[in-house]
C-alpha cells in the first residue's frame, strides 16, 4: 500500500510536471510582435516623477529597480479577444509599438466579462508591466484594479470603453458620445423617411460606452426633428453572435412595423444584417449603428444595412499607446489641458473629463465601403 | 415499483404511464401556446413557428443524445465545449477552402465529435470516473482547446462560403435543412431506442446496471457507446451551428449544456435512468423553444424573460416530477 | 479511492465494517487524498517560482488570494451538500440575486448594512426554497437547482436590469477590498479561513457532521435509524444559500459595485474545487481540509499560469485534466494491478487503436490552424 501511494503521488507530480511545462510556451495570442523578452522578464513599471503625479502611489513592490527608460511592456486588453474590431485596435497598438521601441502584449478574456477582466489585470499587475489600456467590461467594476495598479506605479487609461474617472488616468474616447448617439439616430431617421418605430440592439447590459451612447440617443429622440420616431424597445445581444442574431429575430417578430435596429456594436450589427437578410426583410427593416467594413460589406450592398458608423479602431489602438507612452515617460501626468504628440496622428490635447479625443466618426455606405480594408 | 424485462417489450403499465406523461406536457404546451397566442397575434403564424423549429433544432439533435446519455444515469455536461470545439475545427477548414465539399464537412464534423465522445467514454465507462464529474473536466478541457486551436480568433461570415452558410438554410424540400437535420436524427434515435438491441441494452443498462450486466449486457460497451453517440451529435451539432450563425467564436454555445439537459428533464427523463422517450425529448425541447419565443412577443422586458425562462422550467420539471412519482406509487 | 482499505486506518477497531465507514474520523482520512493535495501544491509552487519571478511575491499572492475566496466561501457548505449525496447548482444564480437585491436596495436609499443583512436574508430564503423542494417534494436536487439556476439569475435582472449599483461607501468596501490592519492579509481570505474552521469542525466533530455522511453514503437507512434526513436537508440547502449571499456581498465590495450578472459561471468552479478537494460526487466520503487545500491548489495553479500568460480558457484545460485524473488515474491503478496478467493482448491493441485515434486528432488539430493563424 505504501508503494501505491508513492506512486500515485509521483503520478500526480508528473502530470503536474507536464501539463505545465506543455501550457507554457503555447498560448499567448500575439499576432504580430516585434521581437521582445517574454513578459516574465519584463523590467519593472516605470515611476513617473513623484513631483507631478497626481495619483497616490505607494511605495514600489518592484523585484527589481526601475528601467531608465529603456525596454517597456505596456498590456492592450480588449472587452474580450476575437473579435475583428479589437483586433484591428491591436494593429495600430503595434504599430506604435514600433515606432516608440517598446512592446506591446494583447492580451484578453475570451467573454466580455468583467470578473475575468479584473482577474487577467491582477496577474499583469503581479508581472509589473509598464502600463495597461484596458476596453472595460464594467467601468464600475474595473475601477478597483485600476487603482490597485495605478498604487502599485503602473500607468492605466482605458481605451474605447471608460473605467470610472477614479480607476485610470485618461481615456482614450473615439469619438465625443453624444456625436455617436447623434450620428445613429441620424442615419436611423435618414432610413426610416423620418418616422416609423425604431429599436436597440445593444452588447452586454453592463457595457459602458454602449450604455452612454443609448442614453444620448434617447435624448436625441426628444429633439423635435426625432419626434416622428418611436423607440420600442432595447435588447441585448451580450457580444455573442447567436444572442444578438435571436434578439434580432425577436424584434422583427414582436414589433412587425419596425423599420431600423440600432446596433451600436460590431457584433450586433453584423448578426441583425443577417438576421434581416434571413427572414427576407431587405428593404422592410434596415439595420444601421456601428460595425466594421469588412464585415458589413456584404451587407451593404444587398441593402440589408445601407450605411452605418466607425471610426477607425487601429488609430484608437495607435492613439492609446502612444498616450501610455506619454504617461509613463512623464511627458503628461493626465491633467486636463496636457498636450502630447500621437506620431503619425499629431497632436492631442486631454480634455476638461480627462479624456482624449480621437475624432468625429465615419459614415460608411456604397459609396465608400470598398475603401476600407479592417 | 414495476418489473422491468430486459428484452422484451416494455410492460404495458410503464408503458401507459410514459405516455400519460407525453400526453401531460403535450396539454401544457398546447395550454401555453393558446394563452400566449391570445396576448399577441403574432405568435400563430407559420412564420414565427418555422422561427420557432430553427431555434430548437440544433437543441434536439443534442438533446437527443443526452437522453440516452441521461437514460443510463449519466450526464454530459461537455456538450457545450465539443459543439464550440467542433465549430471552430470546421470553419478553420471552410476558411481556408473555400470550395470545401459541404458533405465532407459535415462527416469532418461528426468524426471529430466522435473523438471527443471517445475520450468522454473511456474515462467514464473504463476508467470508471463519475460522470457528471468527468464531463465536467472535459467541459474546461474542450473549451480550453479552443482557445488553443484558434488563439483566440473568430471565423466570421464574410471569412465563409456561400455553400456552407446554406447547409442549415437552404430549403429544398420546403423545410430548412437545418429542421430536417433534426428530424432525421429524431426518427433515427427513436428507432434506435425502441426497436434495436442496443437501444433496449441501453435502458437496461440505466434502469439496473446490475442486473443488466448478469444477463449478459457489456455494459461498459453501453455506456462508452452512448457517450460516442453524444460526441457525434455534438459534431454535427457544431457543423450546424457554425453554419447557421455564420461564425465561431471561442465563446459559441457556451452554457449550451444546461439547456439540453433542461429539455431532457422537462421532456421526462429521469435522473435516476432507465426512463426517457424521444417524443419526450421533443416535447420538452419544443416547450422551451416555445417559452424563449413567447416571451419576446409578449413584450416582456428582456429583464424579466429570464426570470419568467427560469421559473417556467422549474415549473414545468417540479409537476412533471410530481407526476412521475404519483405514477410510480400507483403502479408500485 | 473509495474502499481500498489502507493499514493506517487500523487506528480504528480493525472489523470488516469500519473498513467501509464514511471518513468521519480526521486523521484517518486525511492519509490519502489530503497527501496527494499537499504533494500538487509543494510541486505547483516549485514549479511556478522557477518559472516565473513574480510568483513568491506577498504582495501578488495577497491580492490574487482574494480573486478565489467567494468560490470557496459558496465551496463550504458545497461540500456538506455533495457529502450528503445532493448538489447545488444555483449558487452563482444565488449570488448574482442577493447582490442585486443589496444593489437595488442601496440605490433606492437604504443603508449598505441593513441592505446586505437583507441580502443574507434573501440568500437564506432562496436557500430554504431549493431545501423544501429537495427534501419535502423528493424531487432530485440537480433538478431542482436547475430550474433555481435559471431562475435566481432572472431576479437579479429583473431587480436592477442594465442599471448598476455603484458608489459603495468605503467601509463596506473594505470587506472585499481591505486587508486586515497592518498584514497583508486580505479580510475575506480571514473571514473565509475562520468560516472555514467553522464548517471542518461541523462536518468532522460534531453528530450533525456525521449525520450528512450518513445520509450521502445510505439515506434509507439513515431514515430507519432516525436520522432527521428531511431536517438536515433543508438546513444545508439554507446554509448554501446564505453563503452564497455573504459571498454576493464580498464580490460585491471587491468590485464596488454590482450589476446583475455578478457571479455567472462560478458554480462548475465551486464544485470542480469541492469534488478535487476528495469529496466524492456519489456521497459520504470527503473532508474539510481536502476541500481548502483543492482550494489552495486550484488558486495557485490559476495565479502561476496567468503570471506565464496562459489565457483563462487554456488554464481550464490544465484544472479540467486535474479533475479528470484525479480520480482516473487511482482506478486505473487499482484496475490493472489486479488483473494485469488476464487481458494484456487485448487491451494492447484496443490502446493502441485509441491512441492513434487520438494521435490523428491531434495531428489534424496543428495541421488545420497553422494557414489561418499565419495571416490567411
Amino acid at each position: 500500500m505504501r508503494h501505491y501511494k508513492l506512486f500515485h503521488v509521483l503520478a500526480a507530480l508528473a502530470i503536474v510536471c507536464l501539463l505545465l511545462s506543455a501550457c507554457s510556451p503555447a498560448a499567448t495570442p500575439e499576432p504580430t510582435q516585434p521581437p521582445a523578452p517574454p513578459p516574465t522578464e519584463a523590467p519593472a513599471a516605470t515611476e513617473p516623477p513623484a513631483a507631478t503625479e497626481p495619483e497616490p502611489t505607494e511605495a514600489m513592490e518592484a523585484t527589481e529597480p526601475a528601467a531608465s527608460g529603456g525596454d517597456k511592456t505596456y498590456v492592450l486588453v480588449p472587452k474580450n479577444l476575437g473579435n475583428p474590431y479589437f483586433d484591428t485596435g491591436n494593429t495600430g497598438a503595434q504599430e506604435a509599438a514600433e515606432e516608440l521601441g517598446v512592446t506591446v502584449l494583447y492580451q484578453g478574456s475570451a467573454t466580455a466579462d468583467a470578473t475575468e477582466q479584473i482577474q487577467l489585470i491582477n496577474s499583469l499587475i503581479a508581472q509589473n508591466v509598464s502600463g495597461l489600456a484596458i476596453s472595460a467590461n464594467d467601468a464600475d467594476a474595473l475601477a478597483p484594479v485600476g487603482q490597485d495598479a495605478m498604487n502599485a506605479g503602473i500607468p492605466v487609461v482605458s481605451w474605447d470603453s471608460s473605467i470610472a474617472t477614479e480607476g485610470r488616468m485618461l481615456h482614450i474616447n473615439q469619438a465625443e458620445a453624444d456625436g455617436i448617439a447623434a450620428v445613429q439616430i441620424q442615419m436611423a431617421s435618414d432610413l426610416a423617411g423620418g418616422e416609423g418605430q425604431i429599436a436597440i440592439l445593444s452588447a452586454t447590459s453592463t457595457a459602458p460606452n454602449q450604455n452612454a451612447w443609448i442614453e444620448l440617443m434617447e435624448q436625441e429622440l426628444e429633439k423635435p426633428e426625432n419626434a416622428n420616431l418611436e423607440l420600442v424597445a432595447t435588447v441585448y445581444g451580450d457580444d455573442q453572435d447567436e444572442k444578438s442574431y435571436n434578439e434580432a429575430l425577436g424584434l422583427m417578430q414582436t414589433y412587425p412595423d419596425l423599420k431600423v435596429i440600432i446596433a451600436p456594436t460590431t457584433v450586433g450589427i453584423a448578426a441583425a444584417a443577417r438576421a434581416v437578410q434571413d427572414e427576407n426583410r431587405v428593404g422592410e427593416v434596415m439595420v444601421t449603428g456601428l460595425g466594421t467594413p469588412n464585415q458589413m460589406r456584404e451587407y451593404v450592398k444587398s441593402g440589408a444595412s445601407p450605411q452605418f458608423a466607425l471610426w477607425n479602431p487601429a488609430d484608437l489602438g495607435y492613439l492609446a499607446i502612444y498616450a501610455l507612452d506619454a504617461l509613463a515617460n512623464g511627458t503628461i501626468t493626465g491633467q486636463p489641458g496636457d498636450t502630447f504628440t500621437a506620431g503619425k496622428l499629431g497632436e492631442y490635447t486631454v480634455l476638461e473629463d480627462t479624456s482624449v479625443l480621437l475624432g468625429p466618426p465615419t459614415v460608411f455606405d456604397e459609396n465608400n465601403i470598398d475603401d476600407f480594408d479592417f | 415499483m414495476t418489473v422491468k424485462t430486459l428484452n422484451a417489450a416494455r410492460p404495458k403499465l410503464v408503458l401507459a404511464a410514459a405516455r400519460y406523461r407525453e400526453v401531460g406536457l403535450a396539454f401544457f404546451i398546447l395550454i401555453l401556446i393558446a394563452a400566449v397566442s391570445l396576448r399577441s397575434p403574432n405568435f400563430l403564424t407559420a412564420a414565427n413557428f418555422q422561427n420557432i423549429f430553427l431555434n430548437i433544432s440544433i437543441l434536439i439533435i443534442v438533446a437527443l443524445a443526452q437522453t440516452m446519455v441521461m437514460i443510463t444515469k449519466g450526464i454530459d455536461l461537455s456538450v457545450g465545449s465539443m459543439i464550440g470545439l467542433v465549430a471552430m475545427m470546421v470553419s478553420f477548414m471552410i476558411k481556408i477552402y473555400p470550395n470545401f465539399p459541404i458533405p465532407v464537412a459535415v462527416a469532418l464534423g461528426m468524426g471529430l465529435g466522435a473523438v471527443l465522445g471517445v475520450f468522454n467514454g473511456l474515462i467514464i465507462a473504463y476508467g470508471k470516473v463519475p460522470p457528471i464529474i468527468a464531463t465536467l473536466g472535459t467541459l474546461s478541457v474542450y473549451r480550453g482547446l479552443v482557445f488553443l486551436y484558434s488563439e483566440g480568433t473568430w471565423i466570421n461570415a464574410f471569412e465563409m462560403s456561400r455553400t456552407f452558410k446554406l447547409l442549415s438554410k437552404a430549403a429544398p424540400l420546403g423545410l430548412p435543412n437545418l429542421v430536417i437535420f433534426a428530424i432525421v436524427a429524431a426518427v433515427l434515435v427513436f428507432f434506435f431506442l425502441n426497436h434495436t438491441r442496443t437501444g433496449r441494452d441501453i435502458y437496461a443498462v440505466g434502469s439496473n446496471p446490475d442486473a443488466a450486466q448478469y444477463a449478459g449486457i457489456r455494459k461498459q460497451r453501453i455506456i462508452f457507446t452512448v457517450y460516442v453517440l453524444s460526441g457525434i451529435a455534438c459534431g454535427l451539432g457544431g457543423v450546424l451551428w457554425a453554419s447557421r450563425f455564420e461564425s465561431a467564436q471561442t465563446n459559441t454555445a457556451l452554457g449550451f449544456e444546461l439547456q439540453t439537459v433542461a429539455a431532457s428533464i422537462v421532456g421526462g427523463v429521469s435522473t435516476s435512468g432507465g426512463v426517457g422517450t424521444v417524443p419526450g425529448v421533443l416535447l420538452g425541447a419544443l416547450l422551451l423553444g416555445i417559452i424563449q419565443n413567447s416571451l419576446t412577443l409578449v413584450r416582456i422586458s428582456p429583464f424579466w424573460q429570464l426570470a419568467a425562462q427560469g421559473l417556467l422550467i422549474l415549473i414545468a420539471v417540479v409537476t412533471d416530477h410530481l407526476i412521475q412519482r404519483g405514477m410510480q406509487r400507483r403502479s408500485g | 479511492m473509495t474502499d481500498t482499505p489502507s493499514p493506517a486506518q487500523k487506528t480504528q477497531r480493525p472489523t470488516l465494517i469500519n473498513e467501509f465507514a464514511p471518513r468521519r474520523s480526521f486523521l484517518a482520512r486525511f492519509q490519502r487524498w489530503e497527501w496527494m493535495l499537499v504533494a500538487l501544491i509543494i510541486a505547483v509552487i516549485f514549479l511556478n517560482s522557477r518559472l516565473s519571478p513574480f510568483f513568491l511575491n506577498g504582495r501578488n499572492i495577497s491580492r490574487t488570494s482574494s480573486d478565489f475566496m467567494e468560490m470557496g466561501m459558496m465551496m463550504l457548505p458545497m461540500v456538506f451538500i455533495i457529502i450528503s449525496g445532493n448538489i447545488d447548482l444555483s449558487v452563482a444564480s444565488n449570488l448574482g440575486m442577493c447582490a442585486s437585491f443589496m444593489g437595488w436596495l442601496f440605490n433606492q436609499g437604504v443603508n449598505i448594512w441593513v441592505a446586505a443583512l437583507a441580502a443574507l436574508l434573501l440568500g437564506m430564503l432562496g436557500g430554504l426554497m431549493n431545501g423544501l423542494l429537495i427534501a419535502r417534494l423528493k424531487i432530485p436536487s440537480l433538478v431542482v437547482t436547475l430550474g433555481t439556476f435559471a431562475f435566481f439569475r432572472g431576479v437579479a435582472y429583473v431587480l436592477l436590469g442594465d442599471q448598476a449599483a455603484r458608489g459603495y461607501p468605503a467601509a463596506f468596501k473594505y470587506i472585499g477590498q481591505g486587508m486586515l490592519p497592518g498584514t497583508l492579509v486580505p479580510f475575506s481570505v480571514a473571514l473565509f479561513a475562520l468560516l472555514a474552521l467553522i464548517f471542518g469542525l461541523v462536518l468532522h466533530k460534531t453528530t450533525f457532521g456525521r449525520y450528512l455522511f450518513a445520509i450521502g453514503s445510505n439515506q434509507n437507512s439513515s431514515i430507519y435509524s432516525g436520522v432527521p434526513v428531511e431536517r438536515i436537508k433543508i438546513i444545508i440547502f439554507t446554509l448554501s444559500g446564505l453563503m452564497a449571499a455573504l459571498a454576493g456581498l464580498i464580490l460585491a465590495a471587491r468590485f464596488g459595485s454590482t450589476r446583475p450578472d455578478i457571479g455567472t459561471g462560478l458554480e462548475l468552479s465551486v464544485i470542480t474545487a469541492a469534488v478535487l478537494g476528495g469529496v466524492d460526487i456519489n456521497g459520504g466520503i470527503g473532508t474539510m481540509p481536502g476541500a481548502v487545500l483543492s482550494l489552495t491548489l486550484i488558486g495557485l495553479m490559476r495565479f502561476g499560469m496567468g503570471l506565464l500568460n496562459i489565457q483563462g480558457q487554456v488554464q481550464g484545460i490544465a484544472i479540467g485534466m486535474l479533475l479528470i485524473l484525479s480520480i482516473l488515474l487511482p482506478n486505473i491503478i487499482r484496475q490493472t494491478s489486479g488483473t494485469k496478467a488476464l487481458l494484456k493482448r487485448q487491451v494492447f491493441w484496443r490502446v493502441l487503436a485509441v491512441a492513434g485515434i487520438f494521435a490523428l486528432f491531434f495531428y489534424f488539430f496543428f495541421w488545420s490552424r497553422a494557414p489561418v493563424l499565419a495571416g490567411g
